[in-house]
């Protein structure tokens, strides 16, 4: 039995951050649990689908960010606790929704958990989502733990029934992708009935009141946090430093203090209520220091905010030096560690750190230097996406217009790295290829020659690339659209969508096939196979050159990594030794120089290709580019 | 038995793909239920596949560490590839570090493209051995392809690991985890890697 489901108090059991998440919700009696699926925040619904049927819970991937927040916003209006949770990008695409829900409050539980992804290691960029919560006058929890991030999700909940207002949990990939000790609470029994109450609505409007209202349910929430068990201070009475902290920060900043060895003369206020801000409590702790440290991830959130309570109160506070991002004692881009935080510390109290000899970390320096070879990220082997850039690269070639490749959010966004032969030329938000297609669609009238065309994965499609479909349609565009159709989210653990005919929670599901939406959209839609190489560069190129407006080419090929769940390889691959002709062909090592497939080698003795057996899927699509012909397959 | 330090520091590197998370998991859920208070710190996403990897334990009788260990305070190290070994010593390692790795090179596409050259395995061992206390070697991979499926590869590591003793773990622990975490059809194949592993292990001087 899964963890995240006994009913076990007091037990304690191993939980990734996102888990923790999960079971603070069902602790909350959670019944609605809505999101799309992005890193770092996948795992909380992606766990609780897995528990949906044996708890009675209704738990959906819902077909983006929005639709996500308004799913689990009706079961709020209905009575009932409501989760929603996804990535910091998702929240981009929430907003909409939430800057108005604001106003109109909401009534069971609601609790919005973003999941935000510093140093944007899933991600295309490394917003601070928390600025939503003061653009929005929401209040917004900081986990520091695994332990605390169930306690938080679970008190959210309650804060959020007591405020009639949305709760905002913020987390990091460093809580939500790290796993710890975490001890379980009941789950509650309780099966509410929901009911929409007809007296009651749930308006924005009108606006200027219910921002009135808004600010008194925001003070409410101040003086609620003034209390919260998730702020709190450790260290001496007087610090010569004290650390002003939250999220990740803290785990990072016990380490530091245990790493310098300065627990008495260095205190941390930790703060998990960091909008708004308890202001008598962070007053009060102001008055023990000085000099105060600011450790948060991603933007100065804590620190301006904390200073202009100083600021405020300045006359009677006296002199105090803040240091942070602001003073460049913390970088103000990428993500912390506990590295970062113990340097800072120890610059600003001159204490002695030596984390290993100078000798050996000098030594461990050259050897590096002269063995490791660089580690370039690459698409897995046997990955269609591989397939699809290379017949596009051939095909641009071929037709010789210089064309290029708008890229989007998915594995395939690697496309604009060596393992897509770099032919990926944009890349922002999911669904901006084919809005950006949409544009360079229209620019022939001024005399733009090159072929446009935009790539875009399934589920990405149905995020964000529809309303871009239709508008290229409506408005007569011009460009060729590769719906990259792997029959999954694959990058994010391949969780089903519309077009997969499965729900999160395995059940059958409708398939919305992807090439009538598109020839209902107007689309030339044609469907090909990316293994099929020469059927791929002869389609891309007849597309191109012969048929104008908007055109659909659907790259139908399951992931690799999917397919090895249910299938066994297609071939087994093997470089006959024979017939490679190796440093002599002419090819000029074309399979590992150009294609470089994770599962070809260079075997420097030989001077030939081979296949690495440890990693080669058998998909045979490097069969098709050796000159020699000695790369062959046979069915496995 | 038990650990050597407080916190203990434990990293499992490799390439993506190699099964590391996993590993990290078996391993933590191994050590929770005897008590210890275990963080694990994982890197993955967009390196989940062909990038260097890796996952950090954290391993304390009291408190809840960091998911990421500070530079030079690695205790033990677990390699998936040799080259990754090394690319770990050279943030992580110091004169305390144990090295227990998997010989078999995965190559790096700048390797397989011809722009970069992957050393001779048994100079990135030596390299290893200068920088650990003690090292331990085997060919997990080679094991594992022998079984029919190279993705055992990091169950037999696991079992290496056991045979190090280095850490308080045995194959009733690992036999109860993966009965949770694992299909029970795989269970004979899993327990089979892992002995495999303890068998094959041997201390690198």
């Amino acid at each position: 039995m899964s963890s995240i489901s006994q009913n076990a108090p007091g037990k304690t059991v191993l939980l990734m951050g996102n888990e923790a998440i999960a079971r603070g919700a069902l602790e909350a009696g959670v019944k609605v649990c809505a999101a799309y699926p992005g890193n770092p925040s996948s795992e909380i619904i992606g766990t609780l689908a897995k528990v949906a049927d044996e708890l009675g819970l209704h738990v959906e991937w819902s077909v983006n960010e929005k639709v996500a927040l308004e799913v689990a916003t009706a079961a709020s209006f209905a009575g009932l606790r409501g989760l929603c949770a996804m990535k910091q990008n998702g929240l981009n695409v929430a907003s909409d929704f939430l800057l108005n829900l604001n106003l109109s409050g909401c009534r069971g539980g609601l609790v919005l958990v973003v999941a935000d992804d510093p140093a944007g290691v899933s991600s295309s960029n490394e917003e601070d989502s928390r600025i939503f919560a003061k653009l929005g006058d929401l209040p917004l929890l900081e986990p520091a733990n695994f332990q605390e991030a169930k306690e938080m999700t679970k008190s959210a909940f309650e804060i959020s029934e007591q405020l009639g207002l949305p709760v905002l949990i913020r987390s990091v990939t460093r809580v939500s992708h790290a796993r710890g000790n975490v001890c379980l609470d009941e789950l509650p029994q309780s099966r509410p009935k929901p009911r929409f109450e007809n007296s009651l609505r749930f308006h924005a409007l009108p606006a200027v009141l219910n921002h009135k209202l808004l600010h008194e349910k925001l003070n409410r929430a101040k003086q609620m946090f003034e209390e919260s068990p998730f702020n709190f201070y450790r260290g001496p009475e007087k610090p010569e430093l004290m650390v002003a902290t939250s999220g990740s920060g803290w785990m990072y900043s016990l380490e530091a203090m245990i790493n310098l060895n300065v627990q008495e003369r260095v205190g941390v206020l930790k703060l998990g209520t960091t909008w708004p801000l308890p202001e008598s409590y962070v007053l009060e702790h102001l008055k023990k220091a000085d000099r105060i440290l600011f450790i948060e991830e991603v933007d100065p959130f804590l620190e301006n905010n904390v200073k202009e309570i100083y600021a405020q109160n300045c006359l009677f506070l006296g002199l105090k030096a803040f240091f942070g991002k602001a003073s460049k004692h913390i970088p103000d881009v990428g993500e912390l560690n506990p590295e970062i935080v113990t340097h800072a510390i120890q610059n600003l109290i001159q204490v002695p750190y030596e984390p290993r000899p100078a000798d050996y970390a000098l030594r461990a320096h050259e050897a590096a230097a002269e063995l490791i070879p660089a580690r370039a990220l690459s698409f897995c082997p046997g990955c269609p996406h591989r397939a699809t850039y290379w017949a596009v690269k051939i095909a641009l070639a071929l037709d010789g217009r210089d064309g290029f490749v708008l890229g989007d959010i998915g594995c395939y966004s690697l496309g604009m790295g060596p393992s897509g032969f770099g032919q990926m030329r944009t890349l922002h938000a999911m669904g901006s290829g084919t809005g950006l297609a949409c544009g360079f669609g229209q620019l022939n009238r001024f005399g733009l020659e090159q072929p446009v065309i935009a790539v875009c994965g399934d589920s990405t499609f149905y995020h964000a690339a529809m309303p871009a479909l239709a508008n290229a349609y409506y408005n007569g565009a011009d460009f060729l659209l590769l719906l990259l159709d792997n029959s999954a989210t694959a990058m994010t653990g391949f969780q089903p969508h519309p077009g997969t005919g499965s729900t999160a929670t395995g059940k059958e599901a409708p398939v919305i096939d992807l090439k009538a939406i598109c020839e209902v959209f107007g689309a030339h839609v044609e469907v090909v196979d990316p293994f099929d190489v020469a059927a791929t560069v002869e389609t891309l190129l007849r597309l191109l050159q012969e048929e104008k407006g908007v055109k659909v080419l659907i790259l139908k090929r399951e992931c690799a990594l999917v397919s090895a769940k249910h299938q066994k390889r297609l071939y087994q691959v093997e470089v006959e030794q024979e017939h490679c002709l190796g440093e002599t062909c002419g090819c000029n090592r074309f399979c590992t120089r150009i294609f470089k497939c994770p599962g070809l080698m260079w075997d420097k003795a030989a001077g030939k290709a081979r296949i690495d057996e440890a990693i080669c899927t058998g998909c045979g699509v490097c069969t098709r580019i050796c000159p020699a012909s000695a790369i062959r397959k046979e069915k496995a | 038995m038990f650990i050597s330090r407080d916190p203990f520091n434990v990293i499992i590197g490799g390439v993506g793909g190699q099964g590391n998370v996993l590993a990290s998991q078996i391993l933590g859920e191994m050590l929770v239920s005897q008590g210890y208070v275990i963080t694990i710190g994982e890197t993955y996403g967009a390196s989940q596949r062909g990038g260097a990897v890796m996952s950090h334990l954290r391993i304390s009788t009291k408190d809840q560490f960091s998911p990421l260990i500070p530079e030079g305070q690695c205790d033990l190290l677990i390699a998936l590839e040799p080259v990754e070994g090394l690319r770990i010593l050279d943030h992580y390692g110091s004169p305390r570090v144990m090295t227990l790795v998997n010989t078999r090179p995965i190559h790096p596409m700048d390797v397989i493209s011809g722009n970069a050259e992957y050393p001779e395995v048994s100079k990135v061992i030596a390299k290893i051995k200068e920088l650990s206390r003690r090292v331990w070697t085997l060919n997990a991979t080679e094991v594992a392809l022998e079984m029919g499926d190279p993705i055992f590869s990091n169950i037999v590591m696991l079992g290496a690991l056991c045979a190090i003793e280095v850490l308080p773990i045995n194959q009733q622990g690992f036999e109860l985890v993966i009965k949770d975490l694992l299909p029970s059809r795989t269970m004979d194949e899993n327990m089979k890697a892992f002995n495999r592993g303890r068998e094959v292990v041997q201390e690198f001087y």
